[in-house]
């Protein structure tokens, strides 16, 4: 907790630095794709909130498993945290994407591979945090809630590599790859790779910020049973 | 100093505002929840400990 109360802030501090030069630049000082015009500027909220969302969803795996097999108690609000970050993640990635989507596709929403995965991912958010909120038992809360993490995760993969698997969807490839003939130009890659640092070092940010406040209410809470008790 | 958004602005916009507003609302909220926390632990000590 002393840890987090020191580095919060110039975490916060980078973040900012971080999406308002990404951003910032991406928005103002880059041009317009030939075929996508100005919808191309999308591309600096789209991918980083889409990779949050994903990502987010990798980290409460992790803490869940670890909550699974060695009960620590911080791994579980650590996955409680990171929830609700996730859930907006993967919210703003379906909103921009429609946004983007409605001029180039012709639609705001399409049944396509990827697209759907998202939305099923969204619905799994939804209801983890419904469940931690729907039992009572904190310690049961974890248990139920890692196993449906571990469930979701097959549409947190899916989401990530429908695109390579799946073929005859509207979404177009990985905006990003380590193939130079695949990835896009560096115009607009190097303030999108800035902008999604930007995004991680939030969400870290806030994951702690989160867990900080899960851990204080854990407390109070004890606090509260003993003077039931007493 | 804003760029010429041609034909899209409106998508563009649409896409830059809803996310500003979505992280600026997520933001807020762990804000206030952490405020309301600490101050909830602060009374539960303070009852404890006096």
């Amino acid at each position: 907790m002393e840890i987090t109360d020191r580095v919060v802030a110039p975490l916060f501090v980078l973040a900012a630095a971080a999406l308002g030069m990404g951003v910032g630049w991406g928005f103002f000082f880059t041009p317009d794709d030939f075929r996508q015009g100005s919808t191309v500027k999308i591309i600096y909220l789209h991918v980083p909130s889409a990779m949050m969302a994903i990502n987010a969803w990798a980290m409460m795996l992790v803490a869940s498993v670890i909550w699974l097999i060695r009960r620590h108690h911080v791994s579980a609000l650590a996955a409680k945290a990171a929830a609700p970050i996730g859930l907006t993640m993967t919210l703003m990635a379906l909103f921009t994407g429609a946004v983007w989507g409605q001029p180039m596709w012709g639609t705001w929403w399409e049944w396509d591979p990827r697209l759907t995965s998202f939305l099923i991912l969204f619905l799994f958010y939804l209801g983890y945090i419904a469940l931690w909120a729907a039992i009572d038992d904190p310690d049961t809360a974890a248990d139920l809630t890692s196993v449906l993490c571990l469930v979701g995760s097959v549409f947190a993969v899916l989401s990530r590599y429908a695109v390579l698997f799946w073929n005859q969807g509207l979404h177009q490839g990985a905006t990003l790859s380590l193939d130079k003939e695949e990835n896009i130009s560096d115009v607009f890659w190097v303030p999108l790779v800035i902008a999604i640092t930007g995004f991680v070092i939030l969400f870290v940010a806030l994951v702690l910020v989160r867990t900080r406040s899960e851990i204080r209410m854990r407390r109070v809470h004890a606090i509260e049973a003993r003077e039931r008790m007493a | 100093m804003r760029p010429d958004l041609g034909q899209y602005a409106l998508e563009v916009l649409l896409a830059y505002a809803g996310s500003l507003a979505l992280l600026l609302g997520l933001i807020w909220v762990s804000w206030r929840q952490s405020r309301f926390s600490r101050r909830r632990l602060n009374e539960a000590e303070g009852r404890r400990d006096g």
